[in-house]
């Protein structure tokens, strides 16, 4: 009965969310405030029945219905619990499932935040939500019912992808959906703008909010993927260009544009069409991003394939919205009252700056993702365009952009003083040149990794610069220092923390592609490598046995200056009902390095290939993603921009506000 | 500064940032993408030597030999088959009559890998290994692919 009940729950969600776009629209058109107030309430009851079915499936999950051909196609009675209710999103339907709930939950935030709005703005928010969601709800009951019945019910499952039992399967996708389809948010937002052909600075105020939350998500959900394809491919690397990575990446690039835009826009109210042309655009790669990856378009024709209709179907949604919103743009982009034009050196000129290089960094990584892809279809010519096109396309142009990006919150707003953010900057500067030439003096170095690594010295020292500039550090009193820092906006916490975490992550990245240190041996128990300070030794073969698998694992002890800081066991993890193995790589940290061992093949004669890297500073890659995401979260916290607050406007109903 | 300058000052800085993109993608294109071939493709027309590329296709069964880290053996797409030298680590699923993709350079009739692609699945394909083998004709449907 739960299948069928869940079932039921998702098709009556979809009648509301065809009702939620009817009526909103409808209603805002009219200018009819009873036919409007059917948004909220048909938005929190969507949630309520998406819920319902999402509870539904996972029940299914945990207790093991195997009639379900879903629960059957990925679950196994003896799989761990935690895998039972990860394996709910692992799959197509689940996941799709998955994606339609955070929608629901979005929605009805905004029904429930958006009391404050003026009504007809709020209607035809809902109204572009309740679209959206009718189209994805549709899709799941024509293509992807994930409540499906077996005739005969199996007794038993067929197990969850080996690589997917994992703890980064209950983060990675669910961060990364509450990013994705967090953005539509902002792009309902920009549709409504276009159909009441009218924007000012109180929209920005109202769409920043939930761009950050969106942009929170996205950036630990990017991260966490990264470090989860780290440990477990066990290759060591932490971004491999993949076109499914590429698709998290572009909405992030653009929606970090459009925080930075509707920043001008809520200031200066300029940049006014721009910024609605980059919320568009932040979740059409969105919607872009879901298209390459369930169509099955990227990984194989074959999937594709073999169920046409699903690609289409998402194709078709893909380019209604995608072509829709901007086809409305075209129309009523014209009629928007633009913003002014303003100085070059001046706090707007520097995050117009940003704008422009995250844009074209946006059209690069396009390019290089579809550009095989195209070539393919019209062609027939196949090629793949991997690491080498991004590192000599993306960073000098992500070089640039950190290198220029402390001098943005530095300059004043509409008139900046070059001259006195120069000087502030020379300390940061001097920093960064001391570090490369004291790195270069210790380990020699590559000159990109170097250039890098100069750039992200200088973005977390300018950061820093920026911070104690603004609570005057060191010039008045420490304690006074501490009551300045105290009385400023959480906002200025956000951006010092947003900045310096790009500067770790750049640091990482620099430390990883220029001083890390790889080798692979054939090792034989007894045997010993040395990488690094380290001294690898190959003890023995042990075996471990875990709930659904078993290892075979190899003992290494690792000495440094002759003694043991470690044992690790990398293993072939061998999981015995669906006759896969996969690498288990150890990792052993050390401050903020990590050595990493990951094994080949046992031979029968006892010996192994052994995959050995150092890798200093790494963990910053990751840790920079961390703090990168804390400065969203100290920004949504600034009473500014807690959610909900213009109320001033609001009052004013859409008045322009002027600009502090 | 007159509006007209300041408007001026935005233009050329937006051309600069995309033409300095633009130029950056055209010459990555030109060096840095690699080209797909099957082995009857390779053995027709060999590339010039150096020339980075791929190849797909099945694992011959019995020609994997290993070495210590040194591992050679057939690649074919039935028609015809190219001896690949590899020297490291193997995927978890390499194995006889897999799919893989392996880059690298072609010389003198053999095929140097410098890195070899077999992904986490027993049941996927790399798909210009699926295309190659469908050319051939000895692709079956439902053979692989999931579900």
């Amino acid at each position: 009965m739960t299948a069928e009940l869940s079932h039921a729950a998702l098709a009556i969600a979809f009648a509301l969310a065809v009702a939620q776009a009817f009526f909103s629209l409808w209603g805002a058109w009219r200018g009819d405030a009873r036919v409007m107030a059917v948004g909220p309430a048909a938005a929190f009851a969507i949630f309520i029945f998406v819920a319902a079915s999402f509870a539904g499936l996972t029940y299914l999950y945990v207790t093991s219905d195997f009639s379900v051909a879903n629960v059957y196609a990925n679950s196994h009675s003896a799989k761990p619990l935690l895998y039972k209710f990860t394996g709910v999103w692992s799959n197509h339907e689940g996941s799709m499932l998955f994606w339609a709930l955070v929608l629901a939950i979005f929605s009805a935030l905004v029904g429930l935040f958006a009391g404050n709005l003026p009504p007809r703005l709020r209607a035809n928010v809902l109204g572009i939500q309740g679209l959206i969601a009718a189209f994805f709800l549709l899709f799941i009951l024509t293509t992807s019912n994930p409540f499906l019945r077996l005739e005969i019910a199996p007794a038993q499952g067929q197990g969850l992808n080996p690589v997917l039992q994992d703890i980064g399967l209950a983060l990675h996708p669910p961060l990364l959906y509450l990013g994705y389809v967090g953005c539509s948010v902002a792009f309902s937002f920009a549709v409504a703008a276009l159909i009441e052909g009218r924007i000012d600075a109180a929209w920005a105020r109202w769409v920043r909010p939930w761009t950050l939350v969106a942009w929170l998500f996205l950036t630990l959900g990017i991260a966490m993927g990264s470090y989860w394809a780290y440990y477990e491919l066990g290759w060591g690397g932490y971004w491999f260009w993949d076109p499914v990575e590429n698709a998290s990446l572009m909405p992030w690039l653009a929606a970090t544009a459009l925080l930075h835009s509707a920043l001008v826009m809520e200031k200066r109210d300029a940049l006014k069409i721009w910024t609605v042309l980059l919320a568009l655009l932040t979740f059409s790669l969105s919607l872009l991003g879901t298209f390459l990856v369930r169509s099955g378009v990227l990984t194989s024709v074959h999937t594709f394939a073999s169920d046409p209709a699903r690609g289409v179907f998402i194709l078709c949604i893909l380019i209604f919205f995608v072509g829709g919103s901007f086809a409305l743009f075209a129309l009523r982009a014209s009629g928007l009252k633009p913003g002014g034009i303003f100085a070059p050196v001046s706090r707007e000129g520097a995050l117009l700056l940003n704008n422009l290089f995250l844009s074209a960094i946006v059209a690069t990584v396009f390019v290089g993702t579809l550009y095989p892809l195209m070539l393919e279809f019209v062609t027939g010519e196949k090629i793949s365009v991997g690491a080498p096109f991004f590192n000599t396309t993306v960073g000098p142009l992500a070089l640039l952009l950190v290198a220029v990006m402390p001098a943005g919150p530095l300059l004043s707003w509409k008139r900046g003083d070059a001259l006195a953010v120069a000087q502030k900057l020379a300390i940061a500067a001097l920093v960064a040149l001391v570090c490369a030439i004291a790195v270069f003096a210790i380990n020699g170095a590559p000159l990109y990794p170097m250039i890098a690594l100069a750039v992200a010295m200088f973005a977390i020292a300018g950061a820093v610069i920026e911070y104690a500039t603004r609570i005057a550090l060191f010039r008045v009193s420490v304690s006074e220092s501490f009551m300045r820092a105290a009385g400023l906006p959480r906002a200025s916490l956000g951006t010092l923390f947003a900045h310096a975490g790009i500067g770790l992550t750049l640091l990482g990245v620099a430390a990883e592609g220029g001083w890390s240190v790889e080798k692979i041996a054939h090792v034989r128990p007894g045997e010993a490598i040395r990488i690094h300070d380290f001294d690898v030794r190959f003890r023995t073969w042990t075996e471990r046995k875990g709930e659904n698998y078993r290892d075979l694992a190899a003992a290494f002890d690792i000495r440094r200056d002759g003694i043991t800081v470690a044992e690790l066991a990398p293993a072939k993890r061998i999981f015995v009902m669906r006759g896969q193995q996969t690498t288990e790589a150890a990792i052993k940290t050390f401050g903020l390095g990590q050595l990493y061992l990951s094994i080949g093949d046992p031979s029968p004669d006892q010996s192994v290939a052994l995959r050995a890297y150092w890798k200093p500073f790494v963990l910053l890659i990751w840790l920079g993603g961390v703090v990168m995401a804390l400065g969203a979260a100290f920004s949504l916290s600034d009473r500014r921009l807690r959610i909900g607050v213009p109320k001033r406007a609001a009052n004013k109903r859409l008045a322009a506000v002027p600009a502090e | 500064m007159t509006r007209k300058q300041r408007r001026l000052t935005l233009i050329a800085v937006a051309g600069i940032v995309l033409a300095l993109a633009a130029g950056l993608t055209l010459s990555a294109l030109r060096e840095s993408i690699v080209f797909f071939a099957s082995p009857s493709e390779l053995v027709r027309n060999p590339p010039p030597a150096g020339k980075r590329l791929r190849i797909g296709g099945l694992v011959k069964e019995g020609s994997i030999v290993k070495e210590g880290l040194q591992v050679r053996f057939d690649v074919t797409d039935g028609a015809q088959s190219v001896p690949v030298h590899y020297s490291g680590m193997l995927p978890d699923l390499f194995r006889e009559k897999q799919g893989i993709v392996a880059e690298g350079t072609f010389e003198n009739g053999v095929f140097s890998a410098r890195t070899i692609l077999a992904k986490h699945d027993e049941y996927y394909m790399p798909r210009e290994v699926v295309d190659a083998l469908k050319e051939k004709g000895i692709w079956k449907h439902n053979e692989g692919g999931k579900k």
